[in-house]
């Protein structure tokens, strides 16, 4: 199995006649998930690349059974979409869109502590897919390959470069999260290690972080307590100077917290593989099975 | 987006959080007037107005006795640039001067206002150590420091703001002032989505009031095109003249001090690719994301920015080409190269979709262009070329 999707998954769209969302969508209906219709306010009762359009999620979940959304709304109206598939009962909501203000992910943050039965992936994150089944975000589907590692990470084509390296040493992928590069964000990575953790198809994790905030030394310390499978490590952000963001909200290093230095070193002290370079994940993991 | 002390002042009286009397001028010739709305017969403070903290240090913040030293001191200011240890060594340029009543200080708090990613709330953060390097304090005294978080649905509490100041051994007159001053910056924050204000130092006067003596806010960049009031607020000149070009191409860049130019999709994969050129012995010259659509136009503005930088000796550009085919890129860089007139080596590490016809391209297009098959050898070749060598 591999960890919170799969071929039976269920999948609608908000944002679904959107450039992006229409773009997207048969990108992955191309690629076999189970898209099964879409949300934009206003446009219910059509259709949109075969599928049917419906105008609140609460619509689209009941007539077709859904349990996952894929948002892609422009960021201002980003944190409303994400509310909106909490209150409908979505299980997973992954929001792709960039560059939604922080405020509105506070109290999105809020009414998800109160949610126990919905995940949220992302804002501001390429999303997740389960390589030969399910593919929900704005990942090239063909770097996969069905396998055995979980990859984890906060940033979009540092992912690509686990996957693909992955791909070429012939382990593939369980499943693949792209957790996000803002500040407040869903799942974090310990919401994802402990599933690869219960996941028989998972033999291996590969998480890639990067500077700012602490939830790479948060993992390291779960990682110990927790984790039986090999883990390896790649922290971007090392040459990144104090005080600016490196493009992603969440990639700042402040008052000397959030280095790469100090997350490489909580990870090497909870004996995590940690790579110096993003060019050796593929080998680290693969000499560590 | 940072803005000024006095414009963060301004904001501070909309919102009832007390600061002392002041004027902003931009020539010496307004210092009379100035003095004269401000009233009074007393000295004077003259803070030089620079988006950077230790301006004190610097000689950026001067006490006058009289119009003629407000006068000498704003003449000295205006025009110069100052070099704080915030700030690179060219320092920023002082355009304005903030003339302000000099305020007598009994004692000095820190008090301010961020997110907390941890808890994803909002807290305060208050000390008794005022007027100090507030994370240095952090550093050495942790339990000098109280943090107060903010419960978003509730909001913030008056008995959380007469909590922080009996901690900070306020008396009942004054707590009732920290309760306004705190209520204040909480609704500033969230009307104005800042993302961080700190008051450092608020200051207890010699006749009890609490008073913010400096200001310093952040405002959230995700949420500046809510607020055209703040945006209004931008000053350019305090920010890095190539950063500012990259915004108009919704280009994401940071100068460094190297002479390897980067050029990247993905701001991860643009770090990464900087501490691998650092690993291999080179040092970058920037930090360039050219997001996901990396189109010819797009492409052709991240060159010029990064030949901008005369320190630049070659540029190292690394694509991972997902959604869009390496083959369209690599013919946006060939037709950028040749716009832009590129003289310095250029190394190109395409991966993902027709990277091998992508590659094709760049091989045989008679250009300075080394198309490297992985990402360690294109590090390794473009720091061999920036130092003179070849690839």
């Amino acid at each position: 199995m591999s960890i919170l999707i799969n071929q039976e998954t269920r999948v609608i769209c908000q944002g679904f006649t959107g450039k992006q969302g229409t773009f997207h969508s048969e990108q992955a209906l191309a690629y076999g998930t189970q898209l099964v219709g879409g949300v934009t306010p206003g446009r219910g009762g059509e259709r949109h690349l075969g599928l049917p359009i419906f105008n609140t999620v609460a619509e689209a979940v009941s007539a077709t059974g859904a349990t996952v959304s894929m948002i892609y709304v422009p960021p201002f109206y980003a944190a409303d979409a994400i509310l909106e598939a909490i209150d409908a009962g979505i299980e997973l909501i992954v929001c792709i869109t960039e560059g939604i203000p922080v405020l509105q992910m506070l109290k999105v943050k809020a009414v998800l502590a109160q949610s126990p039965n919905t995940l949220l992936i992302g804002p501001n994150c390429p999303g997740i897919i389960t390589p030969g089944a399910c593919k929900i975000g704005i990942m090239p589907g063909y770097i996969h390959l069905p396998g055995s590692i979980g990859v984890v990470s906060r940033s979009g084509t540092l992912t690509y470069e686990a996957v693909n390296q992955t791909t070429a040493v012939g382990l593939g992928q369980s499943t693949c999260v792209g957790i996000g590069g803002d500040p407040i964000h869903g799942m974090n990575f310990i919401d994802v290690i402990s599933r690869f953790e219960a996941d028989e198809q998972t033999r291996g994790i590969i998480m890639v972080g990067e500077i700012g905030g602490g939830e790479e030394e948060e993992a390291a310390e779960y990682i110990k307590a927790h984790v039986s499978k090999p883990v390896v490590a790649y922290i971007a952000g090392k040459t990144a100077p104090d005080g600016k963001r490196m493009g992603h909200a969440g990639a700042i290093v402040t008052g000397g917290k959030g280095t790469a230095a100090g997350k490489m070193a909580a990870l090497r002290s909870a004996n995590i593989e940690v790579v110096n370079a993003p060019t050796e994940l593929g080998q680290a993991i693969k000499s560590l099975l | 987006m940072n803005i000024h002390e006095y414009q963060a002042k301004q904001l501070f009286r909309d919102y009832a959080i007390a600061t002392p009397l002041s004027e902003v001028i931009s020539g010496v010739v307004e210092a009379e007037s100035a003095l004269q709305r401000l009233g009074g017969e007393q000295r004077w403070v003259v803070k030089a107005q620079v988006h950077a903290g230790g301006r004190g240090k610097a000689g950026g913040v001067k006490v006058a006795e009289n119009l003629a030293e407000v006068q000498a001191i704003t003449s000295a200011l205006l025009g110069t640039r100052l070099h704080t240890h915030q700030t690179d060594a060219e320092g920023l340029p002082i355009e304005k001067v903030l003339v302000e009543h000099v305020t007598s200080i009994q004692r000095e708090f820190y008090l301010s206002l961020l997110l907390d990613r941890s808890c994803s709330r909002l807290i305060f953060m208050a000390s008794a150590a005022g007027g100090m390097d507030i994370e240095e304090v952090a550093a050495q005294h942790p339990e000098q420091i109280i943090t107060l978080q903010i419960n978003p649905v509730a909001g913030l509490q008056n008995y959380q703001c007469r909590k922080i100041a009996f901690a900070l051994g306020l008396t009942a007159a004054q707590a009732s002032q920290l309760t306004t001053l705190m209520q204040g910056m909480y609704r500033l924050f969230l009307e104005k989505d800042a993302s961080q204000i700190e008051i450092n130092p608020l200051v207890e006067t010699t006749s009890g009031d609490l008073i913010a003596l400096d200001a310093k806010i952040n405002f959230d960049d995700n949420a500046l095109a809510l607020h055209p009031d703040i945006q209004a607020m931008q000053d350019p000149n305090q920010e890095d003249d190539k950063e500012n070009q990259a915004k108009q191409f919704e280009l994401n860049y940071i100068t460094l001090q190297g002479n390897i130019g980067c050029m990247v999709n993905g701001a991860g994969l643009a770090m990464a690719t900087m501490d691998l050129v650092k690993l291999k012995g080179g040092a970058p010259a920037n930090f360039l994301d050219v997001g996901g659509g990396a189109t010819k136009a797009r492409v052709a503005a991240a060159f010029k920015l990064i030949l901008s930088d005369h320190n630049v000796q070659a540029v190292l550009v690394n694509i991972f080409g997902g959604i869009v085919k390496c083959d369209v890129i690599a013919q946006g860089i060939l037709d950028a190269v040749q716009e832009v007139d590129v003289k310095v080596p250029v190394v190109v590490r395409l991966e993902g979709t027709n990277a091998e016809a992508g590659r094709a391209l760049l091989e045989n297009a008679q250009l300075k262009i080394v198309a490297a098959s992985d990402l360690a050898s294109a590090a390794e070749q473009v720091v061999a070329l920036a130092s003179g060598g070849v690839a």
